[in-house]
């Protein structure tokens, strides 16, 4: 087993290899079988290291010194624990329905091979982060994954704005990678390693202070801020959506924006020695996850809708996070890996049915033409909502408890608020787009169809995934049976944590929160089918959601801090410094000595009586500097 | 052994600007092929004893000169960065058909002679004769062959970088002549290290070295020839000043400077390593907003040489490493990027970014290519940018926490300027100037083929040209501590 670890990546590299430089010969069937069949043989293996580790714990595999400088060195080298495992298992698994969903999505595209090729080197940096036994593997698939995604965002690079959200992306992705980069140097003169094993097996016995553990999780943090789109980097992933959907399925939604929060629970050794760095954490997490919830409210593109609830689950992991509910936001990270693939995944197959539409104003009555998208849809819907016994309903019902037991009855509440306004958005999105008449035009109305099998199968996949998932993880008092098992799988990495709530305060915070959401599902169903409460257009709309609908001008806000002012030195620098200062300078240097050149000509003259008033001068200075 | 590398180049040099036969690009390739050959054998030689492969003849005996040659892992490594690039050079030049070739290749392979001379060099004074040396070809052929306002631009930049050499010729001859080798004075390396100084003549020593590196490398604020002249220099010549010839100023850095007067480095390192931190983000900055893509990769290669200047005068290993991986790196990127620019120009016949765009609809292959060198520009992981840049950042980091976070903006602004550039040549919709864009043809799909695979074995594989330095710098750092 273990010489097979290496193939789990490097398989879909291989796939990368084959697709990238004869995909464009090979005819689309091809093209799609090698990309989802070499994932798909890494989610067997990924399920065989399961069992392994399931059996007999941990397993080590190093491939080569990747470089060794001093004692600064790094092994290319994996760890697949029961952190890393499961981890392995969301993304080959997720990944492959995202693929093989593709293959009807992307159909008609000229890039499919491209296409495939991306997703796969995708897959491959993605599990490199995951995978790596130390900081500088996780690096490299850091990086690798931010790549990819500047290549899938800016997949129909004709279009200059969507190549601009490509670039965006991957620039506020290295704002966040700098701070990960500094982190680890620190790591490494604390430790004197970059492994992963050597630094938590060390950190027991050593005596670090407080403000090194500080400064080590806050410049991490920075990193899992870019990645995961937290305040304040976070304006990159609405953009992201200029991509095709299956990637803001697979990237957006579904794994690498929960990068950030695997690297925290990876180093919870370390965030359990900072309270002020997890306060922060959590700090954050909440911020984002309500100012983005706000924000989803009135957005009326499907895609952006999803992504500003993306960003706002990220905010709520890392609140759990923050609570040291480290394995319960990996949880979360499950759950919503099966949900929001699905949710996007299906807003796919309306914009696929749709002809490329993506208003929602436009949309309306779709349940009729689209049964197997909507009732996916409204699964996934009420699973994000946390409707009774689906996935989101545990994940996010422990994510609470977790806050109301360590943070207090106010972030449990302000928690809650952002769940709410979860609640609201999301239904909104599915009433005005399943039910109600519709509003699109003649044309789009008579090419509405239902997508074909190879993207359906995977929605009604991801849709019993919704269902059940959150069976994964079901709290004690609920007596279930087989509580808390992923709590207990996790338990070799990070130890259970125990929240000490009585039985009956889970209960009552339990009932509150669902019979809320409840609540909202059944009250905006009737809100959103009134005629009267669909969104506005652009031009009516009040100053309050206007400000709201442009994102409260965050966007705009940067630019006048950051990107305009950087743009106006690069020309000050350019000109005046450059060209006219420094320059200037050096070649008034070189037409002085002309200058004085010339002058010191004049004296040549070939005039005896100056030669000797020269000389007689100098006599005389000379004399007096001797007689001084 | 080590003569070789300079006696093929200069003898096939001299039959080219002699003889001006037919065929003088062939001769030219053969004459930088073997010398690849050359290189490659003595990838096997054993380093961990110091210098190998030495050479050393009298030269002016009574005056302590000699003809002396020798080489370590670090010297290794730049005669791989110098004889590697030569075919590709070379090769890439064919498209051009310049006028009078015989004199151009002929020149070429003189500047590839003494480039080799320069690192090989053991003696100080044929140090300082090789480093003039390969001043006079690149001169020529930046005069000769350049673009517009072509004989300013190279007057300035030869004058600039003669004086700045002055400099370190008197600061050479004051060393020398505190030298004591039994009654008489000696150019050796191992003599000239040996003298011990005042820190306060260590100060004018460190200056006057430092002076003429910074104006070649070129550092902050010595650098205003440098974007002029790799703009009007024909692209061999570019290609030649940005691939090799600027590290012999990093070069000299490591194996004269520091090591002649390390008394002073403790006074004068501050300011040097501030100027090369602030030389990254101010060419950075500029780099930003230029509309002329030579110029802009131009002033990228003042911020990447910045860094790995900084990372050297760090002087501590993962610095010097950084340092060394990254010259040789930056070298094989930097003569990618300049073709590319070449073929850009050639085939559209402009440089300014503005004209381009949607490229990659009507050449892919070129569109690919390009992809990767950037990438490897803008140091991505398992390119190879990557590990130099991240040993330099720790170099720096380790020297001073907040100029090495300083020095790390560089992955930001790198990604900014980089894919900014090829946003706008490649991205966005086809234009009708750029609709019939012709994709590589072999011989450019062989000279980027290459450069893009380097790009990502050494990326993979960093180690393999770590561990080849590894013992001449661990050597360096014990006997030249500052």
């Amino acid at each position: 087993m273990n010489s097979l670890i290496p193939l789990i990546p490097f398989l879909p590299l291989i796939g990368f290899a084959i697709n990238g430089l004869f995909g464009k010969r090979l005819s689309k069937n091809m093209v799609g079988l090698i990309g989802s069949g070499t994932l798909f043989a890494s989610f067997v293996l990924s399920v065989l290291c399961f069992n392994q580790v399931a059996a007999s714990g941990p397993i080590q595999v190093t491939l080569y010194n990747f470089f060794t400088v001093g004692n600064l060195s790094a092994n290319f080298g994996f760890l697949v624990d029961q952190l890393s495992v499961w981890m392995m298992l969301i993304v080959t698994g997720v990944g492959f329905l995202i693929h093989v969903y593709s293959i009807g999505y992307m159909h008609d595209d000229d890039g499919f091979w491209k296409f495939f090729a991306y997703l796969n080197l995708f897959i491959f940096s993605m599990l490199l982060l995951i995978m790596g036994d130390n900081f500088l593997m996780l690096f490299f698939g850091w990086e690798g994954v931010g790549l990819c995604s500047y290549l899938l965002i800016g997949f129909w690079y004709t279009n200059k704005e969507f190549g601009k959200a490509a670039r965006k992306a991957f620039i506020m992705n290295r704002i966040g990678d700098l701070g990960l980069l500094i982190g680890m140097f620190v790591i490494f003169q604390t430790f004197g390693s970059l492994n992963f094993n050597e630094i938590f097996a060390t950190l027991p016995n050593m005596h670090l202070e407080a403000g090194i553990a500080t400064l080590i999780c806050m410049l991490l943090f920075v990193g899992a801020m870019g990645k995961s789109a937290q305040i304040p980097l976070y304006t990159w992933l609405p953009d992201a959506m200029a991509g095709p959907t299956p990637v803001s399925a697979l990237i957006h939604a579904a794994t690498m924006v929960t990068a950030g929060v695997y690297l925290v629970a990876r180093c919870h050794p370390l965030y359990d020695l900072s309270p002020e760095a997890m306060h922060f954490v959590a700090t954050v997490g909440l911020i984002t996850c309500i100012f983005a919830a706000i924000i989803g409210l009135r957005q009326n593109d499907i895609k952006k809708v999803l992504a500003y609830s993306t960003v706002s689950q990220l905010g709520l992991m890392f609140v759990s996070l923050g609570m040291g509910a480290y394995a319960t936001a990996i949880f979360h990270v499950t759950t919503h890996a099966f949900f929001k693939a699905l949710l996007f995944l299906g807003a796919g197959s309306v914009i696929h049915g749709m002809g490329g539409e993506q208003d929602i104003r436009k949309m309306g009555g779709l349940r009729k033409a689209m049964p197997v998208t909507f009732w996916v849809f409204l699964i996934g819907t009420f699973a994000i909502s946390g409707f009774p016994l689906m996935a989101g309903f545990f994940s996010k019902d422990e994510i609470f408890a977790f806050t109301f037991a360590h943070g207090g009855g106010l972030w449990w509440g302000l928690a809650g608020l952002g769940a709410m306004l979860t609640a609201i958005y999301m239904c909104r999105l599915l009433y005005v787009t399943f039910f109600g008449d519709f509003r699109g035009t003649h044309e789009q109305e008579h090419h509405l169809h239902e997508s074909p099998k190879v993207m359906t199968i995977p929605l009604i996949i991801l849709a019993v995934l919704s269902v059940v998932g959150g069976f994964l993880n079901t709290p004690h008092f609920l007596h279930l049976g087989n509580e808390q098992w992923l709590a207990h799988w996790f338990s070799g990495v990070i130890p259970l944590n125990e929240m000490h709530l009585e039985a009956s305060t889970e209960w009552s915070l339990m009932i509150f929160t669902t019979s809320l959401a409840v609540l909202i599902i059944i009250v905006s169903y009737f809100v959103y089918r009134k005629k009267s409460n669909l969104p506005v257009s652009d031009t009516d709309q009040s100053s309050l959601t206007r400000l709201v609908a442009h994102k409260f001008y965050v966007d705009e806000i940067y630019d006048s801090l950051f990107v305009r002012p950087v743009e106006k030195l690069s020309k000050l620098f350019h000109y005046y410094v450059d060209i006219q200062g420094i320059d200037g300078i050096v070649n008034g240097v070189g037409s002085g000595v002309q200058r004085l050149g010339a002058e010191f000509r004049k004296l040549q003259s070939g005039n005896i009586e100056y030669y000797l008033l020269g000389m007689v001068a100098g006599a005389i200075l000379l004399l007096l500097t001797m007689w001084v | 052994m080590s003569l070789i590398f300079i006696l093929i180049p200069f003898i096939a040099s001299a039959i080219l600007l002699l003889l001006r036969p037919g065929g003088s690009r062939s001769i030219a390739l053969l004459a930088a092929l073997a010398n690849l050959a050359v290189t490659a054998w003595c990838l096997g030689c054993d380093y961990s004893q110091g210098m190998n492969c030495t050479f050393s003849v009298p030269w002016v005996a009574s005056a302590g000169i000699s003809f002396s040659l020798g080489m370590d892992g670090i010297t290794l490594i730049m005669l791989v960065l110098t004889n590697l690039l030569a075919p590709l050079i070379i090769v890439s030049s064919w498209g051009r058909n310049y006028d009078n070739e015989p004199r151009y290749y002929g020149l070429l392979l003189l500047m590839l002679g003494a480039l080799n001379g320069v690192f090989l060099a053991q003696d100080g004074l044929l140090f300082y004769v090789f480093y003039e040396l390969a001043l006079i070809p690149i001169y020529f052929i930046c005069a000769i062959w350049g673009g517009q306002d072509r004989i300013r631009v190279t007057l300035k930049f030869f004058i600039y970088t003669f004086v700045g050499s002055l400099f370190m010729l008197v600061a050479l001859l004051w060393v020398y002549l505190q030298t004591d080798v039994n009654g008489l004075h000696s150019f050796a390396w191992a003599d000239l290290v040996a003298v011990q100084m005042s820190t306060y003549s260590a100060h004018w020593v460190l200056l006057g070295f430092f002076l003429a590196f910074a104006v070649k490398m070129p550092l902050f604020p010595f650098h205003t020839w440098q974007p002029d002249t790799y703009v009007t220099a024909p692209t061999g010549g570019t290609m030649l000043l940005s691939g090799i010839m600027l590290k012999m100023g990093t070069y000299g850095v490591i194996r004269w400077m520091i090591p002649l007067a390390p008394e002073a480095m403790h006074v004068l390192n501050p300011i040097f390593i501030s100027l090369a931190v602030f030389g990254i983000l101010y060419a950075s900055i500029i780099a930003v907003k230029q509309s002329d893509i030579k110029r802009l990769v131009a002033y990228s290669s003042i911020a990447h040489v910045g860094l790995i200047a900084a990372g050297i005068l760090a002087w501590n290993k993962a610095g010097l490493q950084g340092g060394i991986l990254q010259m040789l790196n930056h070298g094989i990127n930097v003569v990618g990027l300049f073709f590319i620019i070449d073929l850009l120009e050639r085939r559209l016949g402009t440089r300014s970014l503005a004209d381009m765009g949607g490229i990659a609809k009507s050449a892919p292959k070129f569109a690919a290519l390009f992809m990767i060198i950037v990438l490897g520009a803008v140091a991505v992981p398992l390119t190879n940018g990557f590990p130099g840049e991240f040993l330099l950042l720790n170099g720096v980091w380790n020297y001073n926490f907040w100029l090495g976070a300083l020095a790390g903006l560089t992955i930001i602004f790198g990604a900014i300027y980089m894919l900014r550039a090829y946003g706008l040549v490649v991205f966005g919709e086809t234009r009708p100037e750029t609709a019939n864009f012709e994709d590589v043809n072999s011989r450019e799909f062989l000279v980027l083929g290459i450069i893009a695979g380097l790009v990502i074995v050494l990326g993979f594989f960093p180690q393999s040209i770590l561990g080849l330095t590894d013992g001449s710098v661990d050597r360096i750092l014990r006997a030249v501590q500052i």
